[in-house]
């Protein structure tokens, strides 16, 4: 196990530097920050002043030298925008966008369990099909649109929740039920799928030949076994969420990682967008990691060699 | 041996109801079988056997499967008017039940001990043991080598063969009167098929439970069983002791059945195998089952089923010919 971590660890660095290395010479693709700072009728000498204010000057690959010996040391650069480094406005933003997540999830994992499973006990009874409606409409409303809709009838029309920004409990309403739609109907169908199949084995054959309750059937021998293939969409999941939903903290305005990110791309800011990836891409490693652990503890079968 | 039937099956229908039609794959099936005594259930795949045993358990694998018509009597008691609650109390105390595949019998997730306790937590134990004491003595009587350490380990860390050593210590575990094995030995390797077979004799004869053993080989019949109930299409077709209907079948299907069990003298020969298949379950013919596949067959057969006719002691037929 141990040797195990070791080595997912020793991958997960390998990993980095390409991820900095790609994010660092595509950043520079997108175009020149300074056009975007510097009024129209700027001088030549006042642009050369902030390139050289912004370390820009020196050749892409000078400039990546001395990104790599800083980003070793822990500094990731400093925000153009914010003029603050930009590894503490990551970490200023990030408490914003994993305070979505519980709500979320937990709204998500809340509807799908029992969805996914009663749906699977009465195939094509009523709550089946009602579970089925959900879950495509879950799959197919798109973000941005869900989010502009509960704005519009909850905060313009109706006026009983505050469409934008962090505050109270009300402000979570919203953002939650938007990300939550969409996480509920990959749960659901995947859980009654696995459900179905579990129902299905021999294992719950001798379990009901054993005289084991149906009640411990599916909550004991299935559910855990079900499980399973769960556990691995959750991680997919939790990755996006972490790295915060850009559409929905977009249209609500919520200032976390999602927000962060649509900022630093499009005002230029290389340092900050760089440092998002690469936190980004070292909390989906862990994440991975997580869930792997937490498949040995779930099935049996799964030894680390 | 002519003991009180533990349990017995009387005119046993269960049908699927599907939309293209009634599947009549159990169709009239009787039989009785004693304590302590162990029946083989013989006929080839598809006639109906697991279906028996799954009825007894009141088990149906789907929705659309329904016994519509018969008795199933353990010591008098009939399970089929029994309340689910009831039926529950049945299952693994008083009937238990081997299946044929040990790679997929046990739960992959649980240990092998927490799988035995569930069986044995159901019925308190006499001798205060606890549920892992009981549980490494229910492994040792399926001689399970090691069982202290099995108890700790995954369905994935044993063998096949130690796997359904699992699956019987389970259907021991309390100590029922009837034990269903359907084809417990044909998911193993050869080598290890005769010393289960060998387990399984020993605990019937030491815990004194009835057997129903369903198997599609004679030669296993012959080493198990006392008494041989052989079934085609939904119905058993002859019944008798082992020796009675080996020495003195009567049946055609019987005759073909025994016939098609090869043998090491005959080498050069070609292995026998009955011509033509088992008539449709959804649209069975009025007369005998076996009529189109039976090289005896005259134009009666084919009119009216034959009811079972005495043909020796203890051995009955449903054949017009011994009629």
């Amino acid at each position: 196990m141990q040797r195990y971590i070791l080595q997912r660890l020793v991958q997960g660095v390998i990993l980095l530097v390409v991820v900095t290395s790609v994010v660092f010479f595509i950043g520079r693709m997108t175009g020149n920050p300074v056009d975007m700072m510097l009024p129209e009728d700027a001088t030549e000498e006042d642009r050369q002043d902030m390139i050289e204010r912004l370390e820009l000057d020196g050749s892409v690959m000078d400039q990546f030298g001395v990104f790599i010996v800083d980003a070793v040391q822990g500094d990731l650069g400093t925000s153009i925008r914010y003029r603050q480094p930009a590894t503490d406005i990551f970490f200023s933003r990030l408490p914003n966008t994993l305070a979505m997540i519980p709500p979320a999830m937990i709204l998500a994992i809340a509807m799908a369990i029992p969805l996914g499973i009663l749906s699977a006990l009465r195939r094509g009874g009523i709550i089946d099909r009602i579970s089925a409606t959900i879950a495509v409409l879950g799959i197919s409303t798109p973000n941005f649109w869900l989010g502009i809709v509960l704005i519009y009838l909850f905060s313009v029309t109706w006026g009983w929740l505050p469409s934008s920004r962090m505050g109270g409990p009300l402000n979570y309403i919203m953002p939650t039920v938007t990300l939550g739609t969409f996480l509920v109907a990959g749960f659901m169908r995947l859980i009654r799928s696995s459900m179905l199949e579990t129902l299905d084995s021999e294992f719950v054959k001798l379990a009901r030949i054993k005289g084991v309750s149906e009640t411990a059937i599916v909550w004991k021998h299935c559910l855990r076994n079900a499980l399973i293939p769960v556990l691995s969409l959750w991680g997919v999941f939790m990755g996006g969420l972490v790295t915060g939903a850009i559409v929905t903290e977009t249209v609500f305005a919520w200032p976390g990682i999602g927000r962060l990110t649509y900022e630093a791309v499009i005002f230029r800011d290389y340092p900050l967008l760089q440092a998002v990836i690469i936190m980004d891409a070292i909390f989906i490693l862990f994440i991975n990691l997580l869930v792997d652990i937490l498949y040995a503890y779930v099935d049996p079968r799964i030894r680390f060699e | 041996m002519d003991s009180a039937p533990v349990l017995e099956v009387r005119n046993l229908h269960t049908h699927f109801f599907l939309r293209r039609g009634v599947v009549k794959a159990v169709d009239g099936v009787t039989f009785s079988l004693k304590r302590g005594e162990v029946l083989g259930l013989v006929g080839e795949s598809g006639c109906g056997k697991s279906l028996t045993a799954l009825s007894i358990l009141r088990l149906l694998p789907q929705e659309a499967a329904r016994t519509v018509e018969g008795q199933v009597l353990l010591d008098g008691e009939d399970l089929l008017a029994k309340s689910a609650g009831e039926m529950r109390e049945v299952r693994g105390q008083r009937i238990a039940m081997i299946l044929q595949d040990p790679q997929t019998s046990l739960n992959p997730v649980f240990s092998i001990g927490n799988q035995l306790h569930e069986a044995l937590a159901r019925r308190p134990d006499e001798r205060g043991r606890s549920l892992r004491e009981r549980a490494v003595d229910v492994l040792r009587q399926v001689r399970l080598a090691a069982p202290e350490q099995r108890i700790g380990q995954y369905p994935h860390e044993l063998s096949g063969g130690m796997k359904q050593r699992v699956v019987g210590a389970i259907a021991i575990s309390c100590a029922p009167e009837v034990m269903i094995a359907d084809e417990p030995t044909t998911a193993l390797d050869v080598t290890i098929q005769l010393q289960y077979l060998n387990l399984l004799k020993e605990l019937q004869t030491s815990l004194g439970m009835g057997i129903l053993f369903i198997t599609h080989d004679f030669g296993v019949v012959a080493r198990m069983c006392d008494r041989v109930a052989v079934m085609y299409a939904g119905r058993i077709v002859e019944t008798g002791p082992v020796r009675e209907i080996f020495d003195n079948p009567v049946h055609p299907y019987t005759q073909a059945l025994i016939a098609s069990v090869p043998k090491l003298r005959d080498t050069a020969e070609r292995l026998r195998a009955i011509e033509g298949q088992p008539p449709a379950l959804s649209d069975l013919p009025v007369g005998c089952r076996f009529a189109d596949r039976c090289p005896h067959a005259e134009p009666r057969c084919l009119e009216k089923y034959p009811e079972a006719v005495s043909v020796g002691e203890n051995h009955t037929a449903s054949c017009w010919l011994a009629a």
